[in-house]
């Protein structure tokens, strides 16, 4: 017994035994419901998923590395990944950079700013079906931005055919949850003790030099909070792009998330398993690595 | 200073137009008579057209006649909406029942693995719906229940993101503040109930706008998992709509727009307090 006394919390040692134990039979209560749906639904048929990967699309015969090598090899899946990989690559410190001017600009602007909160939370709040149709109005050839274009006697652009469609995409996304981000900027800026400003100012420290010394610093958990849930509302513009251009949209905004959609869809179990299967290892790979270098991320 | 500040407004001003206008012209095409829709942006939505789209700031004439037209002539309509309600409420009940109690272990009741457990219901949280749909899939298919609403409901429920929300909501309460209850006889089930959910409020709230507001939205678990058009959500119905019906594709669209912006309106203090917690408590834990 000392020794699993050894791993429990300290404010927990000092207690008698049956009351850590009614402690423990209160955890398992409270957390039971959700760990089994959990378990039920995500972790076991996880373990399935793992084993189709090596298995024919019957799930009968054991194949080997044959999906993966057909997952390898397939050009669609190279695209989607790279294509995945960019946007994410581009959109979260675009989004990241766009929302911290919005809250240190609203927080400039003193207490009359306070509506502008909502009305930048606003776009998070439309549901993607209510805008598809004003994007089309928007972004088609014969569109509202390409008649703004023409005024200004600028070519008109094929938005949704060409590789503009993949910065339409970035900045629907930006559109989209700047506000979020804004709110959770504003929350870990006013963390920040106002006292290390004054005396800062005192020291004749100019507004640049306060940003670096001062705020950089300061908000470093909430980077990694923002980063994580920016990265999570990355993965949803495929609703967007999906309910605007359909399965096969222009190549530059082939995400993997429509090579999943389409490979469902067409029941390559096999494929697809083998593809969750390296998506999900890169993922933890990834996590992994910044969980290393990173350690603000460990108090998420 | 004064003068700055003023700047910034302005600066801020300006910025809000991009949000402001997305709703001034959804509010605006709803009450614009079919015609003049066909008009002005139609030709943004046919293939070749030799017209630009245009665009008013008022309609000319206003009229609530699509309105009337969705309301009165359209039972597909009501049947959706409804659909969706009924995916979308048992999720945000469920959320609660389960997600409220089982992020106050996370949150405040340590036992050995429970950091590890944690970083597991994060990973499933990163995940995108394409990669756990399969999984999901899985389990669906051998409990019978695709094409029926559990399907989309089930996975919502035990989703892990609100656990997440809400366990940032809880870890902004003092610690000192259970052990006075706990030294005051309060067993750790008591002190659940009369001191986490009331105080842990403004979190399970703004999980639940947010969960709800997901799930009303939700285009690609209806579209996987429910194959039966009967079934169908307002989401889904708003994608099928094609350029004949542009009036009534408009007032669908705002009508799919109002419940969350109702629930928006109503929860606004809730939900920022709510998503502001999430970072304010990341220290102390």
């Amino acid at each position: 017994m000392r020794h699993h006394i050894h791993h429990v919390h300290p404010r927990y040692k000092k207690r008698p035994w049956s009351q850590n134990q009614q402690t423990f039979a209160a955890a398992l209560l409270l957390l039971s419901p959700s760990l089994v749906g959990v378990i039920l639904f995500y972790l076991l048929p996880f373990v399935e998923v793992v084993r189709r990967s090596f298995t024919d699309a019957m799930g009968r015969r054991f194949v080997g590395l044959a999906n993966y090598q057909a997952v390898w090899q397939n050009n669609a899946f190279r695209i989607a990944t790279a294509n995945t990989v960019k946007f994410v690559g581009i959109c979260i410190p675009l989004l990241l950079g766009t929302s911290l001017a919005l809250a240190l600009l609203i927080r400039a602007a003193g207490p009359k700013s306070r509506p502008f909160r909502s009305v930048f939370l606003l776009p998070m709040v439309i549901p993607v079906a209510s805008m598809v149709l004003l994007w089309k109005v928007l972004f088609a050839k014969a569109g509202l931005v390409n008649t703004l274009l023409d005024i200004a006697n600028i070519e008109p652009v094929d938005f949704m055919g060409t590789n503009a469609a993949f910065w339409v995409l970035i900045a629907t996304y930006l559109w989209k949850n700047s506000g979020y981000d804004m709110i959770l900027w504003i929350a870990g800026l006013d963390r920040i003790p106002v006292a290390q400003y004054e005396a800062a100012s005192v020291d004749g420290a100019n507004g640049w030099q306060m940003f670096w010394a001062i705020t950089w610093p300061g908000i470093q958990p909430t980077l990694a909070l923002t980063a994580l849930l920016s990265l999570i509302n990355s993965f949803k513009v495929f609703r967007e792009a999906y309910l605007v251009a359909g399965a096969y949209p222009h190549q530059s905004m082939y995400l993997l998330q429509h090579l999943f959609n389409n490979w469902f869809l067409n029941l390559e179990l096999g494929r697809i398993t083998a593809a969750a299967t390296l998506v999900v290892l890169v993922l933890l790979a990834v996590a992994g690595i910044i969980l290393m270098i990173w350690r603000h991320i460990k108090n998420i | 200073m004064k003068k700055n500040r003023f700047l910034f407004i302005l600066v801020l001003t300006i910025l809000s137009a991009f949000t402001v206008w997305v709703l001034w012209f959804m509010v605006m095409g709803a009450l614009t008579p079919k015609d003049e829709l066909l008009a002005t942006i139609s030709p943004a939505l046919q293939e070749q057209s030799a017209q630009k789209s245009t665009w008013c700031f008022l309609p000319s004439w206003p009229t609530l006649q699509p309105l009337a037209e969705l309301l009165l002539d359209t039972p597909v309509f009501f049947t959706m909406f409804w659909n969706g309600c009924k995916l979308a409420a048992p999720q945000i009940l469920g959320q609660f029942l389960i997600a409220a109690p089982a992020a106050w272990v996370f949150s405040k009741i340590p036992f050995p693995g429970r950091k590890l457990l944690y970083m597991v219901y994060l990973v499933l949280m990163v995940l995108p719906f394409q990669i756990t749909m399969v999984p999901n899939y899985l389990v669906l298919d051998k409990l019978g229940l695709m094409d029926t609403p559990m399907a989309v409901i089930l996975p919502g429920v035990f989703s892990s993101f609100p656990v997440f929300i809400m366990k940032k909501g809880y870890d902004s309460i003092p610690n000192e503040l259970l052990e006075a209850a706990a030294l005051d006889g309060a067993g750790p089930l008591r002190s659940f109930v009369s001191i986490g959910l009331p105080l842990g409020m403004p979190g399970i709230l703004s999980a639940l706008v947010l969960g709800g507001i997901e799930a009303w939205n939700a285009i690609e678990q209806p579209m996987m998992f429910l194959k039966s058009t009967s079934n169908w959500p307002l989401s889904l119905y708003l994608s099928e709509i094609t350029v004949d019906d542009l009036g009534l594709a408009m007032v669908a669209s705002l009508m799919m727009l109002a419940p969350p912006l109702l629930l928006f309106l109503v929860g606004q203090k809730y939900l920022e307090q709510g998503i502001g917690l999430s970072i304010s408590s990341s220290s102390n834990s």
